[in-house]
């Protein structure tokens, strides 16, 4: 695959706070990359430093074959020279200006003729849908008809990347659900290169081709397909990001490895590589939950009812975990528990991770 | 009335100028019990507790707590809110910000002019059972919006109240801080044993917390029941579509066959069709994501559909499916198999709701 | 787009507007105080604070210092008592018509305090005062019932311009406070008088600081009032002392020292209140703003309703409407001491101030073009500097913002007598007894007012839009000229009429600078009152009235347009 973007040994710190930290990363043409970390990772900051609203304190970027910044040979080439599309947070579509004007703007720095820019216009008024709206003023729109209009200005001319950064984040829960899809289906009607910086794991798991797991300190900690990253996590932090995830400790005695303080093996063996001190993580869903049967023996602590899914916290020798079974599927199997009751657990799946990684992620 | 009827609103009737905000409310609440009222905003249900509390008047009906008349327009009664003896707590925590943490929550009781020995017991009983005794001489203003929420809760349950009144009490909080909250506030009412109205928007809250819950629409209930019963038996379209995420699919008659519209396939006999739908000539089968399944082949529940979006969300894999010119979502665990992007699939209800196309 | 551009290239521009922003502000501002404070330490050359606490304590300066410190006092309680009553009233009470009583109790805004004295003097001076005489012909007294020529009379008359600087404040804490923190109270078990005294006040504690606070330094450097109605009792205020020095000494040397002290006591009272209030807003403003709105709980005043309407009423008739009936009244007769009745009315007064009398025409001529031309100079400056302050990221930014707040916290007559240490010879430039001199004091006094309405307007434009319009393809220039400015226009159109409509009116600065034919409408009044011309100088106050009402109008106007 062809390189689009290289970030290359980036440094950039805010007075004393090292933000990035000799940072590499390419994205490719074509691909919707996206850049998930906590907030206050850097996320943004590289987003800006692509654009040119930042310079970095030591680095080089190029897109395409151009050199947009090189601290080595002093190049910078500012926002407006670097054709890129931009999605603000805030949406940023101005105030002053119609849904048209907003959307044409990029056009009319290009100085193209206005024919050619109100069918451009008008063609992308419509591919997001705000056909009628045209002459409506910012004041008078929704959050995501907002929303709507900034991605029509950042595609109009046609950028050969756009660039977005956490778009959905002031936009309703059934809203972001909604413009997810859509902002994944314009990049695929377009082909167009997309680098998308979130906090929210579920949007990055929906519209990626490629996702990299930023950690606070501005490292990148694995970079991969949706898939890979949820299935197969580098560590215990990109573990905890990418959803609800249970922690319980294990003992080791001679060789074998003990759930919490009890007797009960830990199913599946033994951890590659060396801890003082291990713990398990699975995700509720990796968890199987029986009123009798092989596996372990557990006890319900907790039963609370979420509409559809009933949650349960589990207690195994002292170690407590959750998980949640669909409403339908415990009303048919007989699983609708109640606190105290006995229960038997098996793992579909479970993760080895070092115990010290834990305090890293306990603000998570 | 029921014997154990403590909190009741009798024909409870709201008009602000030509808008009906609640509409002939009947509602009796026992002592001790969590009682949860449910709906987008705008259905009345603020107003509601806020007629209870004592903060609206009514514009008909009457309003009792235990054997003594709080509201009733017609018989001119009107008891002001500092003489109901409730406690409340608001969405914006309302915490007085020139008081530290244990003022805020002895002023309810100095106004009571209690003793002070029990005062200072009572301050610290609430604030313990808050977690909150160690801060007690901070402002609540350097306080966490959980810190916050906790302080109404103290001040609230320092009265001793009959009723305690919460109106959308965690909605300001971050979500992993509302989960824990919600068990808190559960532990507290199981501790004191007091009458609990709530009020929320959110449905998982108003299911984890309730003995009962009510949904409404316009100021106009649409079901009172035990939360598996809402779930299980949504008396309408409304009730159903406010209960977790759900499809609505177009379905008409053919020839005494029911077919999705758009599609060449009538649906399974295995799904039955209730009688009252017979007249329709449109209506809706209703659906949740997580209660279709895929299968292998037709075989005689399926239906055959389409796969326009597949999208893997780490622990579901979410799916639009195309059933004629419907769209139906359905997700599925990320273990469970199911088609791709494009494929032709087949689809099993497990669960069909029918209700009219207009309710 | 392959050639590449030096970052430091564009860094070029940022230094030469923080340059000119840090000139403009020396030169208008920090310059003129640099001079009092120099001059009231430094005797030939040599620092010497012996003279200066010498200076100070004489009897007359020391008295003056007092003074100025008694009538703001006084002031500053009765207005923060009748402000915050109103407020309560207009914003927690079933009172009848209150949105339009709450727009009444602002008029008082508009009438500039030395013209209301003006108008009390005529009906309460213990002599001839209309009220008085009346009362004395009425019960036959010997003895007038009022002397409007005490510290009482002259507060009482700030009290009654002053008063809306708390009401707005107050006015504004209470319709923004959370009503569920009153509502609170209540379902504890808090009644609406317990909840007012131990709930709502002090949670609005700091609006009413702040808006006191205000006041206090207003009064303590008002020159007007003090000068209408104490002079004839041998009452001096800071102001009115260094005016009366300089004036009668014809500017003497020893007149100015005193003067420069009397201003650095003011610069440094005024900069301990600004302090004060800076404090007060940052640490004791608590968040009380709220989520969900409901109407706040009304107290029910019941049998009260009517007879609070009538009483406030009565007051705003008897602090406005009865002064401004007296000044149009007096403004048409021709003869001051002729009864007040509609016979002895005419418009002759007026059509001899507005075309015939030289001095009053050049002085509405005069006040028109200084207000026009500080006000635009001002606006631009100011957006200039609160661009620089809001938006820039430049060093050398940290005394800009100093310097910025410096027009906040320096009074009136003390920008005039740093204005003529400035501009008299002894640097090169002498600008006394010109227009010109009264102009550059004008754009020092009006610059917080710029810097206020500039920085407030550009803090609504978001860093992203302009950053949205660079990655659209605009320059950095493009991007200011389509985006930036047309943004922040409201409040460029803001900031010029808050600068041009007190400057139509203004007195404290330009009855220190003024030459016989630099007289500005403010100094007109005044001095053809002193001068006896008693009729010729209510005419015109009447047509000062009338400007300003409709330039009023006019603002609303456009600052509603631009809401929209």
């Amino acid at each position: 695959m062809e390189k689009l973007i290289t970030i290359s040994g980036v440094h950039k710190a805010y007075e004393t706070h090292q933000v990035l930290e000799g940072l590499d990363m390419d994205v490719y043409k074509g691909e919707c990359f996206t850049l998930l970390g906590p907030s206050g990772c850097g996320k943004t900051v590289l987003i800006r430093l692509i654009a040119g609203h930042e310079v970095p304190d030591k680095g080089k970027i190029t897109i395409g074959d151009t050199t947009v910044v090189d601290t080595e040979t002093g190049e910078y080439i500012p926002p407006e020279r670097r054709a890129l599309g931009v999605v603000f947070q805030d949406y940023a579509v101005w105030p002053h200006m119609t849904v048209f004007e907003n959307i044409a703007y990029p056009l009319k720095m290009e100085k193209r003729p206005k024919e050619e820019i109100d069918k451009l216009v008008m063609d992308m008024i419509d591919v997001v849908g705000m056909h009628g709206l045209e002459k409506r003023l910012p004041s008078e729109l929704s959050g995501g008809q907002q929303q709507r209009v900034a991605l029509a200005r950042a595609l109009v001319a046609d950028p050969a990347v756009m660039l977005l950064d956490e778009p959905l984040s002031n936009l309703d829960a059934n809203l972001r659900e909604e413009m997810r899809f859509e902002i994944k289906d314009l990049q695929k009607k377009y082909g167009i290169t997309v680098m998308y910086v979130t906090h929210d794991q579920e949007v990055a798991l929906a519209i990626s081709d490629r996702i990299a797991i930023m950690d606070a300190n501005g490292k990148i900690r694995q970079m991969g397909t949706p898939y890979e990253i949820f299935e197969k996590p580098a560590d215990l932090f990109v573990f905890k990001f990418m959803g609800v995830a249970n922690f319980i400790n294990v003992r080791e005695e001679n060789g074998q490895y003990f759930i919490g303080n009890g007797q009960q093996l830990v199913p599946g063996g033994k951890p590659d590589g060396q801890a003082a001190k291990w713990v398990l993580g699975f995700r509720p869903s990796d968890v199987a939950v029986a009123r009798t049967g092989e596996g372990l023996k557990g006890k319900v602590m907790k039963a609370t009812y979420l509409g559809s899914t009933m949650d349960y916290t589990i207690a195994i020798d002292g170690e407590h975990f959750r998980t949640a079974i669909e409403t339908h599927e415990a009303l048919v199997n007989d699983l609708m528990f109640k606190a105290g009751d006995d229960c038997v657990i098996n793992f579909k799946a479970i993760h080895w991770f070092d115990a010290e990684q834990l305090k890293e992620v306990e603000d998570l | 009335m029921s014997d154990n009827a403590f909190v009741r609103l009798i024909n409870v009737t709201k008009r602000f100028g030509d808008v009906t905000a609640v509409n002939n409310l009947n509602l009796e609440i026992a002592k001790g019990e969590c009682f949860s009222m449910l709906g987008p905003s705008g259905c009345g249900k603020t107003t509601t507790l806020r007629m209870v509390a004592g903060f609206e008047d009514l514009s008909d009906g009457e309003v009792w707590v235990g054997d003594q008349l709080f509201s009733s327009p017609r018989k001119h009664h009107y008891t002001p809110p500092e003489n109901r003896n409730f406690g409340m707590v608001f969405q914006a925590f309302a915490v007085w910000p020139h008081m530290d943490v244990y003022n805020n929550v002895a002023f309810p009781l100095q106004l009571r002019k209690l003793p002070k020995s029990e005062i200072e017991s009572r301050v610290k009983e609430a604030l313990t059972a808050t977690n909150l005794w160690q801060d007690k001489d901070i402002s609540p203003a350097d306080l966490s919006g959980g810190g916050k929420q906790r302080v109404a809760l103290a001040r609230a349950l320092a009265i001793n109240p009959d009723v305690m009144l919460l109106d959308e009490p965690l909605s300001s909080l971050d979500p992993h801080l509302r989960e824990e909250m919600r068990f808190e506030i559960k532990d507290l009412q199981n501790k004191y044993g007091f009458s609990v109205i709530y009020v929320t928007h959110d449905q998982s809250e108003a299911m984890a917390l309730s003995d009962r819950i009510l949904v409404m629409k316009l100021g106009v209930v649409q079901q009172i029941d035990k939360p598996l019963d809402v779930y299980n038996n949504p008396k309408n379209k409304f009730v159903f579509s406010f209960i977790g995420v759900s499809s609505f699919t177009d379905v008409e008659w053919r020839e005494g066959k029911a077919y999705v519209t758009g599609s060449d396939k009538p649906l399974p006999a295995s799904m039955i069709i209730p009688d009252s739908m017979k007249e329709e000539k449109v209506f809706n089968l209703a659906s949740r994501p997580t209660e279709i399944k895929f299968t292998d082949a037709m075989g005689s529940e399926a239906v055959e559909g389409l796969v326009l979006r597949k999208a893997f969300l780490g622990e579901i894999i979410d799916y639009l499916v195309r059933i004629g010119n419907q769209d139906v979502r359905v997700q599925i665990g990320r273990r469970d198999k199911g088609p791709e992007s494009g494929e032709k699939c087949y689809v099993k209800f497990q669960r069909p709701f029918w209700y009219k196309k207009e309710e | 787009m392959s050639k590449g551009i030096k970052k430091e290239s564009s860094f070029g521009i940022a230094h030469v507007i923080l340059f000119l922003s840090i000139a403009v502000l020396c030169i208008f501002v920090a310059w003129p105080v640099l001079l009092i404070l120099f001059n009231a330490f430094f005797v030939e050359g040599s620092f010497n604070y012996r003279d200066f606490y010498a200076v100070l304590t004489e009897p007359e300066t020391f008295q003056a210092l007092l003074n100025s410190l008694f009538i703001a006092g006084m002031t500053t309680i009765g207005s923060t008592i009748v402000g915050t009553f109103f407020a309560w009233l207009v914003t927690r009470t079933d009172l009848p018509y209150k949105k339009f009583m709450k727009g009444l109790f602002l008029v008082p805004f508009m009438l500039p305090s030395f013209i209301g004295a003006l108008a009390w003097k005529m009906l309460l001076s213990p002599n001839s005062g209309y009220i008085n005489t009346f009362l004395m012909n009425l019960f036959g007294l010997q003895e007038p019932v009022f002397n409007i020529y005490t510290y009482m009379g002259i507060s009482a008359v700030e009290v009654m311009y002053l008063f809306p600087f708390v009401f707005i404040q107050v006015c504004g804490a209470l319709e923004r406070m959370d009503p569920t923190l009153e509502e609170s109270a209540r379902i504890s078990g808090a009644g609406l008088f317990t909840i007012t005294r131990k709930i709502t006040i002090p949670l609005v504690l700091p609006s009413i600081m702040s808006g006191a606070l205000l006041i206090m330094l207003y009064s303590m450097a008002h020159f007007g009032t003090v000068a209408v109605l104490g002079i004839e009792n041998g009452i001096y205020n800071i102001p009115t002392l260094i005016y009366e020095k300089i004036h009668q000494s014809g500017g003497s040397f020893e007149s100015i020292r005193t003067g420069t002290v009397l201003s650095t006591v003011l610069v440094v009272t005024a900069a301990a209140i600004i302090w004060a209030q800076q404090k007060i807003l940052s640490r004791g403003h608590y968040q009380i703003i709220g989520g969900k709105s409901f109407r706040p709980m009304e107290l029910k005043l019941r049998g009260l309703r009517y007879p609070l309407l009538l009483a406030c009423l009565a007051y705003i008739g008897f602090t406005i409407v009865l002064p401004t009936v007296v000044i149009f009244m007096v403004g048409g007769v021709s003869t001051y001491g002729l009864p007040l009745t509609w016979e002895n009315m005419s418009l002759d007064n007026y059509k001899y101030i507005l075309f015939e009398y030289e001095v009053t025409k050049d002085a509405i001529i005069n006040s028109v073009s200084l207000g026009l031309v500080a006000a635009l100079i001002t606006m631009f400056a100011g957006v200039m500097i609160s661009y620089v302050i809001v938006k820039m990221k430049v060093k050398g930014k940290g005394i800009l913002e100093f310097l910025g707040m410096l027009p906040f916290s320096v009074p009136g007559s003390v920008i005039a007598l740093g204005v003529i240490l400035a501009w008299s010879g002894q640097f090169g430039i002498n600008l006394y007894n010109t227009v010109w001199i009264i102009l550059v004091a004008y754009i020092a006094r009006y610059m917080a007012f710029s810097l206020k309405a500039n920085s407030a307007a550009l803090e609504q434009v978001h860093d992203s839009l302009m950053e949205a319009s660079r990655s659209c393809g605009a320059s950095m220039w493009q991007s200011l000229k389509d985006i930036v400015i047309p943004l922040v226009r409201p409040g460029m159109i803001s900031a010029f009429f808050l600068i041009f409509l007190p400057a139509l009116r203004e007195l404290t600065v330009s009855i220190m600078l003024y030459a016989p034919t630099t007289r500005t409408i403010g100094v007109a009044i005044y001095t053809l009152n002193e001068d006896g011309e008693t009729v010729m100088s209510t005419a015109l106050a009447g047509i000062a009235l009338i400007l300003i009402v409709v330039g009023q109008t006019l603002i609303n106007h456009f600052t509603k347009k631009a809401g929209e």
